[in-house]
């Protein structure tokens, strides 16, 4: 019994590693437009961050220094938070573009193997490129990191992690059920995120009711306990207080994702949704 | 266990919900429930290759999803190798491939590329695949200059080839080709042809060939069956059809199968 356990467990590792090592060939092949993806997200992280020091030219008080921070960090973390995001969500959207889905479909590949491969691709990729867009962002600012934790920050993006997959998994499945308006949806929910989560203001600034929204956000404490670790040097534990939210809402969040797309897949293959042409 | 049939299909049924698109914005648009398939019954041996010749819409290719585990049944049951495919989906998955109309791979990605990480999804270590994914495209003749060359630049006659490859790769037992040489060039279809009569007699597999080509079906297959509106309506060796429908070709005997049934339905009505 115990044989068969790890004879099982090895075909799920073999196809977890399938996932991660298709969506690398796929970034090799993709280069180009991963590179010019990525100056596009220099530029746009460029034109926020900037917008401290336009601040002072108008005319205003403040930190600079501070402010172009919070903004760095808030355009970093949401660079990291939105490419996690979209790529467990388009798990099903590009298949179809593809058109490989069903034999992703049909091979004896776990759900969970496949999904959490996507998950664990994204999470690595994500990392990576958040890391150069903020070393390359940085060159451009005369900014000073005084008592910056930068460890804990990383802490606080790992934590993020488990929660926007598990978000991005339940996305993933609305192209299943409707192909069009699935990816619509999909948009529509990262728009939301992006909005109550605080990436830019505080999020005491937003009306009463996005308050309470971004209460289950987990971009909310991500960008809190970043912007603590960055700006005041605040350690792990006391980063506490932002971390355990976001364990809470991934643990929650992985097992819920998988059990709504695992509901999606079923009622996919009962109304003929997963392709219908051929 | 050699008794056991590789596919036995009891009675499937399988119903799609239907938009009539029809009126105008005043209509509302009412939804049918339509069987694409109904009361199919048949089985087949190991190591048999049977041919479902249908016309497009038939349901041959709801047939195929439904032993691949992509569709849920509405009625019946179906097994391969023993294995219910609607309660141990799993199981059945390691014993199936397919090969459709369309290659349906990553087309930027090589051959090798789509191979590899495919094969991954049936267990095969990187190990393995290196050593198995060159011999199975010497085997299909694909050029081994080309392997890195991305799929949007071959023909459709190769990526054909590297599909039946990518489904031979994981030594599947039963083998699923839906229309496989639909719009291929002649002779990319006897190339195609001619590798799945070399399956037959090299490997232990068991081909189900949906096809609208009788002369294929006749070629390649032990029998014939004629599935019509989404029920099989007859399924025996080329000769015995033929007999039994007065023809001389199997097209005839299609023909006659077919347009009778179609009379049939209209001197019932
Ligand atoms: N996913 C689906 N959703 C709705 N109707 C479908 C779907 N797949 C097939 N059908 C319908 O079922 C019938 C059989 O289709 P199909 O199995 O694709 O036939 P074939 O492969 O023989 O051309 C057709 O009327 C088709 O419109
Ligand atoms: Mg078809």
């Amino acid at each position: 019994m115990i044989r068969l356990d790890t004879v099982a467990l090895r075909r799920e590792l073999v196809g977890f590693a399938g996932i991660v090592e298709r969506n690398t060939y796929l970034i090799r092949r993709f280069v180009w437009w991963e590179v010019a993806w990525f100056l596009y997200t220099v530029a746009n992280t460029l034109t926020i961050v900037f917008i401290a020091k336009g601040a002072e030219a108008a005319g205003y008080k403040l930190d600079v220094n501070r402010e172009t921070i919070v903004l760095l960090i808030g355009a970093v973390v949401w660079s990291y938070l939105g490419l996690l995001f979209e790529i467990v969500t388009e798990t099903v959207a590009w298949e179809r573009w593809e058109g490989t889905i069903e034999y992703t479909f049909m091979a004896p590949l776990s759900r969970p193997a496949h999904l959490l491969g996507m998950g664990a691709f994204a999470v690595v990729y994500g990392v990576l490129r958040t890391v150069l867009l903020f070393g390359v962002v940085s060159e451009f600012l005369d900014v000073t990191f005084v008592h910056a934790d930068f460890g804990a920050a990383m802490v606080v993006l790992a934590a993020s992690s488990f929660s926007f997959v598990g978000i991005g998994m339940m996305t993933a499945v609305l192209p299943l059920i409707s192909p069009e308006k699935g990816t619509q949806l999909g948009f529509i929910a990262q728009g939301l995120l992006l909005v109550i989560s605080g990436v830019y203001y505080p999020v005491s600034v937003l009306p009463q009711w996005m308050q309470w929204l971004s209460v289950a956000s987990p971009a909310t404490y991500t960008l809190e306990g970043a912007r603590k670790a960055v700006l005041d040097g605040t350690g792990v534990a006391g980063l506490w207080g932002d971390i355990w939210p976001l364990l809470l809402i991934g643990v929650i969040a992985i097992p819920a994702g998988l059990a709504v797309f695992a509901q999606g897949e079923r009622y996919a293959k009962r109304h003929g949704r997963l392709k219908r042409s051929g | 266990m050699s008794s056991q049939p590789a596919v036995e299909v009891q009675d499937l049924r399988k119903e799609f919900i239907r938009r009539d698109g029809g009126g105008g914005v005043r209509h509302r648009r009412r939804r049918k429930r339509v069987a694409a398939l109904h009361d199919v019954t048949f089985s087949l041996t190991r190591g048999e290759c049977v041919a479902i010749l249908g016309q497009n819409g038939s349901g041959k290719s709801t047939l195929v999803r439904l032993l691949s585990t992509l569709l849920q049944h509405d009625g019946g049951s179906a097994h391969v190798f023993g294995n219910d495919v609607f309660r141990r989906p799993r199981a059945v998955q390691r014993l199936v491939n397919r090969v459709s109309v369309e290659a349906s791979f990553f087309k930027r990605m090589s051959p090798a590329e789509n191979l590899s990480y495919s094969a991954r999804f049936y267990g095969m270590t990187p190990r393995q695949s290196r050593e198995a994914i060159p011999r199975i495209l010497e085997r299909v003749g694909f050029p081994p200059e080309r392997r890195g060359e991305p799929m949007e630049d071959l023909s459709r006659g190769m990526q054909q080839k590297i599909a039946l490859a990518r489904a031979l790769l994981v030594a599947p037992v039963l083998l699923l080709l839906d229309e496989p040489t639909t719009g291929l060039d002649p002779r990319s279809k006897l190339e195609v042809q001619g590798f799945i009569r070399s399956i037959r007699e090299q490997h232990d597999a068991t081909i189900l060939l949906c096809t609208h080509d009788m002369a294929e079906a006749e070629a390649l297959a032990d029998r014939i069956g004629i599935l019509h509106e989404g029920a099989l309506i007859c399924l025996d060796t080329a000769d015995t059809l033929k007999r039994a429908y007065g023809a001389e070709t199997v097209e005839a005997a299609f023909l006659a199968a077919t347009g009778r049934q179609f009379e049939d339905e209209k001197e019932d009505e």
